[in-house]
């Protein structure tokens, strides 16, 4: 205990990626999804993952969350090796993924109750804060089907956060919304980032939402997928998508981008 | 309201046609028996006591042949969808099986049991077994795995995602897994009823069964009349409340 203590002192990186590689062997062969990537990221920092698809942005994402394991390799999180997947580190997918047979509430309680510590009565005022936070406590009898994508991705956001995860993996989250919803969602993930203090690592192939987001976007390759450069993106919050500050960024990058995707590669697919 | 009014007219139409058919001899009695003969067995049947008892004596075997059916069809769809081996093995038995129509059963069955309830409730098992599980069993595959994921980020493993992810997210399957298998847990009960006499009690087929030894076609009427509102009922009280449940949660249908 002394010596959590004392190392509690020197905070450790919130996560740290070391050296990690992935090959994913198929019957059509295999893909070298991610090649020796190393990365760091500070706790409370908002951390952009951008690349091409098939760039293993994903899957580097997956691995963080312990949802698959590398290669060759390390990740810790707080200074602890992964081997699983952990309520510290919630993940969010392009899919909302909530589950059909629960109402509003019941999905947002689903993390809550695997905490063993809570009472029923506390997990329910906890559940209300967090759609409230999100802005849909009026829904939370709602079914899933009745609500629209921004909607759906608002409760997957409040279900994540409801565990009251230090990290939140997200998978290109608003990828399938349209643009309002999504503008919308950024000054919400931003406020709520602020407001909770999470480490947020964000994958993304949208490079303004990247650097609109992000406190540091690292720019990822094809094939084998790798890191390329990074970006520290020094712009007040809350970060408004259209600014033209934001879009000086983002020009930057997108041309990184480009420079970096070797021609043989584009196209082939994830 | 307005499709039940429909529904007793149809109905009132349908009987008094029958019964004029019969009273004018387009019918012959012989073959047809009147509506009025009809309610005259179950007035008859009702208050001698014998038509309840067959019920009761059916209802009981059905809804314990039932149980064991669904007590043992679940698990066993939820083995064959988790591990490679029980499905290459005893899925494929299932799948075999469920082909088999179960009255097919019944030489082995008495041979076995005897004649006693135990052979029927063998019947009435090998009949809806099957079913539970190949559709418990096409369920679980068609849960998307990012259910799984999700909840597996959220902390849950092991059993608890089988119960609480899973088993819900395969419901829509299950639901119509287990009312195949009512339907053919009935039939198979029906059809064991007639072909076999149990001595340990007669149920509605066997009494449907004496209807034909004695020519009493309004016996046999009236229970296959019974046989019908059991049915009906059955799916009402039973199936209909879940299926509401899943096409509000899930939003399917209507």
């Amino acid at each position: 205990m002394t010596v959590d203590t004392e190392l509690l002192n020197v905070p450790p990186e919130k996560l740290v990626v070391e050296g990690v590689s992935k090959t994913f062997r198929t019957q059509r062969g295999s893909v070298h999804a991610l090649d020796n990537v190393s990365l760091h990221v500070r706790e409370g920092e908002f951390v952009c993952l951008v690349g091409p698809s098939g760039c293993g942005k994903s899957t580097l994402l997956n691995i963080i969350a312990g949802l698959e394991m590398p290669d060759t390799g390390k990740v810790l999180a707080d200074g602890k090796a992964v081997t699983g997947a952990g309520s510290d580190r919630m993940m969010m997918f392009q899919e909302s993924a909530l589950f059909p047979w629960l109402d509003v509430m019941g999905n947002v309680l689903f993390g809550l109750k695997l905490k063993p510590a809570l009472r029923n009565k506390e997990r329910r005022e906890v559940a209300k804060f967090y759609l409230q936070l999100v802005g849909l406590e009026k829904f939370m009898r709602s079914n899933i089907h009745e609500l629209s994508g921004g909607m759906k991705q608002r409760v997957a956001l409040a279900r994540a956060l409801a565990p009251n995860p230090r990290v939140l993996l997200m998978d290109e989250p608003f990828a399938s919304l349209d643009a309002l919803t999504r503008e919308q969602l950024y000054g919400d993930i931003q406020e709520i980032w602020a407001k909770r203090q999470k480490t947020i690592v964000f994958v993304t192939h949208n490079v303004r939402e990247a650097a609109c987001l992000g406190d540091r976007v690292v720019l990822f390759s094809p094939h084998p997928g790798r890191i390329q450069e990074q970006f520290t993106v020094d712009l007040p919050r809350p970060r408004d998508i259209s600014s033209v500050d934001l879009a000086k960024y983002s020009t930057e990058i997108t041309r990184a981008l480009k420079r970096h995707l070797k021609p043989e590669a584009v196209g082939e697919g994830e | 309201m307005k499709r039940w009014t429909v529904f007793a007219l149809f109905f009132a139409a349908f009987v008094v046609t029958w019964e004029i058919l019969v009273r004018k001899g387009i019918w012959p009695p012989v073959m047809v028996p009147s509506p009025v003969d009809i309610g005259k067995y179950f007035i008859a049947s009702i208050q001698d006591r014998s038509l309840l008892d067959a019920s009761y004596v059916t209802l009981k075997r059905l809804l314990l042949g039932y149980a064991i059916g669904l007590a043992a069809g679940l698990p066993l769809g939820l083995l064959n969808a988790r591990f490679k081996i029980c499905a290459d093995t005893l899925g494929l038995l299932a799948l075999g099986l469920q082909t088999l129509p179960s009255v097919c059963w019944a030489p082995l069955a008495l041979l076995w049991f005897g004649q006693t309830e135990a052979a029927i409730f063998f019947i009435v098992v090998m009949g809806s077994v099957w079913s539970i599980a190949l559709a418990t069993d096409a369920g679980v595959r068609n849960v998307p795995p990012i259910y799984a994921r999700a909840a597996r980020t959220m902390g849950s493993s092991g059993l608890h995602t089988w119960l609480k992810v899973i088993f819900p997210a395969s419901l829509p399957f299950i639901v119509s897994g287990m009312k195949q298998g009512w339907a053919f847990a009935w039939r198979s009960l029906m059809a064991a009823e007639i072909y076999v006499i149990i001595l340990t009690g007669f149920g509605l087929g066997t009494v449907l069964h004496f209807g034909r030894e004695n020519h009493a076609m309004d016996q046999v009427l009236g229970i296959m009349i019974v046989i019908v509102l059991i049915g009906l009922l059955a799916d009402k009280i039973m199936f209909a409340p879940m299926e509401r449940f899943l096409h509000r949660r899930w939003g399917t249908a209507k």
